[in-house]
């Protein structure tokens, strides 16, 4: 017969399959990891290359400070996700919450730090290559940790309003892997940056 | 029977007013759709793409020519260039992709409809925006004007000094949004292939064009990411100041040329791989055989995906890199023909031995096998730097990247667009008009492609607008041309078989080709959810199974 052929579902077969979040999360991070890189190596590349002055060893000073706010919100939004799977949604709160000050702290040492360079050194994106290649890389990540933040926010909201319930805790872990993959890329930037090219 | 409850329900369907059906189509995130307007999209720049390359050899059919100005013809190879790598041939496989995947593997949709529908318009947008530097780009040329810096753009060219105006910043921002869309419908590939399979469809038991256009979505992954890199340097340079590219501050146009060619060769992968894919399906229906060596099939085409991130660089010979790299580069590029290779082998031995039946997909199939051939030896010659140094951005490379793309990936396209428009029309295509189309496309493809390697040889070079007589290429140009008029009568009579018979074809059925895979046991075309049922398998063809339930493929798998 010319029409559809149909099997029927067989239950005794033991068909599991990865969780879509997370696979898409996984591939969404390969695909930024691949933007980062480029980054990085033209980072690289051009260290001492720039012709004219600053210099990265007069005006860079390492921000230890923010650098462990912002690895210590991946321990905050794990211990939140954590909670959020024992349903207690007042701890998972509270650590989200803290979370999302540790990551605007280390945006404000960012802020901070860029505001010195621009008005008391003098260092722009066009001034020389190191310019360039350090607001591009720097900025890029930035760029990550403020649409993290967004995203943590949003979640904050519905929490707030009472919405976030124990059965979201795939969705949460999902965009906790985004907020781990933001950190680690800022332990590279950091090496490039204020170890590599110092 | 649910399949009788289907049609009638179609049938029924009382017919809605234009804008209604409009307004579905611009709102759908059904694959099936989302597919065909991919597709629709496609050959509607396939068209414009060719009036652009068509324009270009008339204005080289005869030395001294001036049925272009030089200005205009810089913009018409960019814009030739720019559109059918990035708006024709990757919304085409991105289209198949989306269509088949989902039927394929037996599920419902893709892993993510509203990605997929957000994916494609972004796609569309970076088309549209591009085509609207025309009317809308203060370039070079005053009020008005396309990307001419090729469509790889090198540096310095693309600075503000050398390109005023923001016709390179169309061109940037274009590719910058479908990027985007590419990286989209990537990302949705990969997690419906691995997370929405029918139960049983085990890796091992998906259709090659599953595997194919995972190995595919993972390519794309790793490759436009470092475009969208690249562009944004470009973008920080011209409108921020920045240097990346600017050589007077101590930045490097070398480095945009291998930013982008680490995109631009795994993008020929991303390219050729769905169109190995098609022929992997093509070739053992129509040899009555299963695919000859699966695992080698599939093994192969990540071994290509994998050696293809590691040959950029072959681009770049005549740049004038130190002997380690062009050592490095050319043995990688050798490399690669070895897997490349096991598929042809592998498509021919499961010809061989089979049944052949040479209705117009397998003619195209076959096309394809001998032309990528082709392809494949010419790269090869290339691929030897002292080689390529002599030929180095001549027609001769010309030729050879036409020949993959058109000899190969276009004639597989086309193989699959006989192969699968019953199934997303319900019609059956015109088999005579169809191997017109064929016979006209391989006298035009030939006339055209064959000869171009032959002014390359004598020494002319890519991009320039005209040339001085008595060099020996005239006849050449001028055969070439010739050639194109023949591709262009092909592609008027395949657009005529596809509406002639949308609206008039004969019912094709649900399974014309009796065929082994899932997309072919739902109804053509196939309802909205796709499966009533949604399916189990226990072999790599599904289909023959259920036909042959006394000789079933899971035997023996």
């Amino acid at each position: 017969m010319n029409t559809t052929f149909m099997t029927t579902p067989q239950p005794e077969l033991n068909w599991e399959l990865p969780a879509r979040g997370r696979t898409a999360m996984f591939c969404l991070i390969a695909a930024e990891s691949a933007i980062f890189t480029i980054f990085v190596v033209a980072y690289l590349f051009y260290i001492g290359k720039s012709l004219t002055g600053p210099m990265p060893k007069d005006v860079l000073t390492a921000p230890i400070f923010y650098t462990i706010c912002l690895l210590s919100s991946s321990l905050t939004i794990h211990l939140a996700v954590s909670a959020l799977r024992r349903g207690n949604i007042g701890t998972f709160g509270t650590w989200w919450l803290g979370t999302l000050a540790l990551g605007a702290a280390f945006l404000y040492g960012t802020a901070n730090e860029w505001h010195r360079l621009i008005y008391v050194d003098g260092l722009t994106i066009n001034t020389n290559l190191f310019g360039t290649t350090y607001y591009s890389l720097v900025g890029l990540h930035g760029f990550h940790v403020i649409v993290g933040l967004l995203c943590l926010s949003i979640v904050m909201v519905f929490t707030l309003l009472g919405s976030v319930k124990r059965e979201h805790v795939e969705r949460a872990e999902v965009l906790s892997l985004y907020w781990h993959f933001v950190d680690a890329v800022w332990v590279v930037v950091f090496t490039v940056v204020y170890v590599i090219g110092h | 029977m649910s399949t009788d409850a289907i049609s009638t329900l179609r049938v029924e369907m009382p017919s809605r007013p234009l804008v209604a059906k409009l307004h579905e189509w611009v709102t759908t995130v059904d694959h099936k759709r989302l597919g065909i307007l991919y597709i629709a999209y496609a050959l509607v720049f396939l068209v414009i793409g060719g009036i652009e390359a068509a324009i270009m050899r008339i204005q080289l059919i005869r030395p001294h020519y001036n049925f272009v100005s030089p200005g205009l013809f810089n913009q018409m190879f960019t814009m030739h260039g720019t559109t059918m790598i990035f708006f024709v041939v990757m919304p085409l496989l991105f289209g198949f992709a989306n269509y088949l995947i989902p039927l394929m593997i037996g599920a419902r949709d893709m892993a993510f409809p509203r990605l997929n529908a957000f994916s494609f318009w972004l796609t569309a947008f970076g088309g549209i925006f591009l085509y609207f530097s025309f009317l809308g780009a203060n370039g070079l040329y005053g009020a008005g004007s396309a990307p001419d810096v090729g469509w790889f753009a090198y540096a310095p060219l693309t600075s503000q000094t050398f390109s005023p105006g923001h016709s390179t910043d169309f061109w940037t921002l274009s590719l910058l949004v479908s990027g985007f869309g590419s990286i989209g419908t990537a990302i949705n590939i990969i997690a419906t292939v691995l997370c929405m399979r029918c139960p049983g469809m085990t890796l091992g038991k998906m259709p090659l064009l599953v595997w194919l256009n995972l190995v595919m979505a993972v390519l794309v992954i790793l490759a436009i990411s470092p475009l969208t890199a690249a562009q944004v340097m470009l973008l920080v340079d011209r409108y921020l100041g920045g240097h990346f590219f600017d050589t007077q501050a101590g930045g490097s146009a070398v480095i945009w040329m291998h930013f982008f060619w680490i995109f631009g060769h795994p993008e020929v992968y991303v390219l050729v791989l769905p169109a190995f894919a098609f022929i992997s399906e093509i070739v053992p229906v129509f040899s009555r055989k299963a695919i000859f060596g699966y695992p080698a099939m599939v093994a192969a085409a990540v071994c290509i995906a994998f050696i293809g991130m590691s040959v950029w660089a072959h681009h770049m010979f005549t740049i004038g890199m130190n002997s380690n790299a062009n050592t490095f580069f050319v043995l990688t590029t050798m490399a690669i023909a070895v897997p490349t290779g096991i598929k042809i082998f592998n498509w021919l031995a499961t010809m061989w031995g089979g049944k052949i039946h040479f209705k117009t997909p397998m003619l195209f199939a076959i096309g394809f096998l001998f032309q990528f051939l082709i392809a494949g030896l010419t790269g090869i010659m290339l691929g030897v730097a002292p080689f390529n140094w002599h030929l180095g951005n001549s027609y001769f490379v010309v030729a050879h990247f036409h020949y993959v793309i058109v000899g190969g990936i276009l004639f597989a396209t086309f193989g699959a667009f006989y192969y699968w428009f019953p199934k997303m029309s319900g019609k059956m295509y015109s088999e005579a008009l169809g191997r017109l189309h064929f016979w006209l496309f391989v006298i035009g493809f030939h006339l055209t492609f064959d000869f171009m390697h032959i002014p390359g040889l004598l020494g002319m070079p890519r991009r320039i607008y005209t040339y001085e007589p008595g060099r020996g290429w005239d006849t050449w140009n001028l055969i070439v041309t010739i050639g194109v008029f023949f591709q262009a009568a092909g592609i008027l009579v395949f657009a005529g078989n596809l509406l002639r018979s949308y609206f008039r074809g004969k019912t094709a059925g649900s399974d014309p080709w009796d065929a082994w895979t899932l997309e072919w046991s739902t109804s053509s075309p196939p309802p909205e959810w796709n499966f009533a049922v949604v399916p189990v398998v226990k072999s790599r063809r599904p289909l023959w199974d259920l036909k042959h339930p006394s000789d079933p493929d899971w035997k023996y798998e």
